[in-house]
């Protein structure tokens, strides 16, 4: 990035220079990504839907990508800003590492990130916000761990589980009531899917699992094994195993009182 | 006021290919062979930590004999390269011919600029296809030409005499096992012809293999995965020299 900095600085997101607008811009939104830790692991999903307004402007956007072979990083705010960040960032990691011939530490990939949406700040007070959810495997502490961030860049790590975007509050709800924490990879794939089940009945901007045009959430999987993103067949299964259910219980399932 | 003393262009320039190459022949030979599935790059490298190949890009390995800080430089100059350019346009653009003319050009420039001693380097830049026919070998000697290789190229101290050895018993459609012994035998020969055994910890071995799912093809052969390998090749050796056997007794 110092790179491009010196030489191209016109490909650094943060360096444009934006003419006055009035109001606020339309443009493609991504909206609702949780994550969420199980033991060996974390889970990053993300719905498929991007909203201009009112208006869908996407059905089968994807807003989680893998940052590198132990991290993910889903996105939330202006997809075409947004989508650019990752790359960048995607682009740094590997740098990095071929450069030095070690890997970033997880805390020093969060930290570029935080850095990187901060350079993003003018654009977002004209509306065009990034707000990014990173995840990843830390191979030193054994964990999964999931780290947020808010539009001026300040990140938080967050323990158990996250979520960011217009559906997060409803998906965050559902977490909390779901999560415990001795949860095996499959459920808490099958946690993800229920928070974005949620985040979408209740959100009009976040995207439910649509069956007629097998679009489902993009669900990915960080372990000691490296990224993995479940696959359509593994995606579709587990979307409608939610939506049978949900057929008999549509609120999902109920917790404990007490 | 002293006048510098009159020397040819000839002259000067056999003096400074003279420097580059005595200085490329104080260091290890280094071997890139094809093999059936990709290419291997094979070295031997007392260090841990100084590497003499590394991932460029997607598909592009390097591979260098030489002055050390002379060519991680030039190394750390073809990642930039091919990142910006993977970033300005598309991964795909990325190529090792691309990789190769920028090198040439620097080397070139630096070999005929007065002002600038000559690098003491010699570069292998390869690029791994979808099938064996794709695979690209550049050889880059000190004087900035680029020289097309196909099968088996050796650079460094040794070059010429692992070369011919090698494009006598190179073939195509090797595996991965047998290239890596073929390019061990080549290494371990000395000047005088006599042999020495190189040990698998001094062993600096890693591919670019086209069957890797991700999109980086580059990978370190270490530790276990190089000595069972290394095994295989004995295994191998030995299933060979029994299948000849049998074939003499009929």
């Amino acid at each position: 990035m110092d790179f491009l900095a010196e030489h191209q600085p016109e490909l650094l997101p943060g360096n444009r220079q934006l003419p006055p607008t009035q109001g606020v811009i339309e443009a493609p939104h991504g909206t609702t990504i949780v994550a969420v830790t199980f033991p060996g692991g974390v889970v990053l999903a993300g719905d498929r839907r991007a909203t201009m307004g009112n208006v869908i402007a996407q059905r089968d956007i994807e807003k989680v990508f893998p940052a590198d072979e132990y991290s993910a990083v889903g996105i939330a705010g202006t997809a075409g800003l947004a989508v650019e960040m990752v790359k960048l960032f995607q682009l740094e990691l590997e740098h990095f590492e071929k450069v030095e011939g070690a890997q970033l530490s997880l805390e020093g990939k969060a930290n570029r990130l935080s850095t990187m949406i901060r350079s993003n700040l003018g654009m977002a007070m004209q509306g065009l916000a990034v707000v990014p959810l990173f995840a990843g495997y830390d191979l030193d502490r054994e964990k999964g761990r999931i780290f947020s961030y808010d539009v001026t860049g300040g990140r938080s790590e967050e323990h158990n589980f996250a979520a960011t975007g217009s559906g997060s509050i409803f998906a965050r709800g559902a977490m909390k009531k779901l999560f415990r924490d001795d949860l095996t990879e499959e459920q808490a794939t099958t946690l993800v899917v229920q928070a974005l089940y949620d985040a979408a009945d209740d959100d009009s901007a976040t995207g439910g699992p649509d069956v007629a045009r097998r679009i489902y959430p993009i669900i990915t999987v960080i372990t000691e094994d490296g990224f993995r993103r479940l696959t359509e067949q593994e995606a579709s299964e587990l979307s409608r195993a939610v939506l049978q259910k949900r057929l008999e219980e549509p609120d999902g399932p109920k917790a404990a009182l007490l | 006021m002293s006048t510098p003393f009159y020397v040819s262009p000839q002259q000067a320039m056999a003096d400074r290919a003279e420097y580059a190459r005595k200085g490329i022949a104080r260091g290890r030979s280094l071997v890139v062979l094809q093999y059936a599935d990709g290419i291997v790059f094979v070295g031997e490298n007392p260090s841990r930590a100084l590497h003499k190949f590394s991932e460029i890009y997607d598909r592009i390995g390097f591979a260098a004999a030489g002055k050390y800080n002379e060519y991680e430089n030039l190394r750390i100059g073809g990642v930039r390269y091919a990142d910006l350019r993977g970033y300005t346009y598309d991964r795909d653009d990325v190529t090792a011919r691309g990789l190769a003319n920028v090198y040439a050009q620097t080397l070139g420039t630096i070999f005929s600029s007065a002002a600038e001693k000559p690098y003491e380097v010699e570069l292998v830049v390869a690029e791994v296809g979808e099938t064996p026919e794709g695979d690209q070998i550049y050889r880059l000697p000190h004087d900035g030409s680029i020289v097309d290789e196909h099968g088996s190229v050796a650079v460094g101290g040794n070059a010429e005499q692992i070369s011919s050895f090698l494009d006598q018993r190179h073939r195509d459609g090797m595996s991965l096992a047998e290239a890596l012994k073929l390019a061990v035998q080549a290494l371990s020969r000395d000047t005088n012809g006599s042999e020495r055994e190189i040990p698998a910890e001094r062993l600096e071995v890693a591919v670019l293999d086209r069957t890797r799912p991700q999109k980086r093809k580059f990978k370190r052969i270490v530790g276990r995965q190089l000595d069972r390998l290394l095994a295989a090749d004995g295994a191998s050796t030995e299933a060979e020299s029994s299948a000849e056997d049998g074939s003499e007794e009929q």
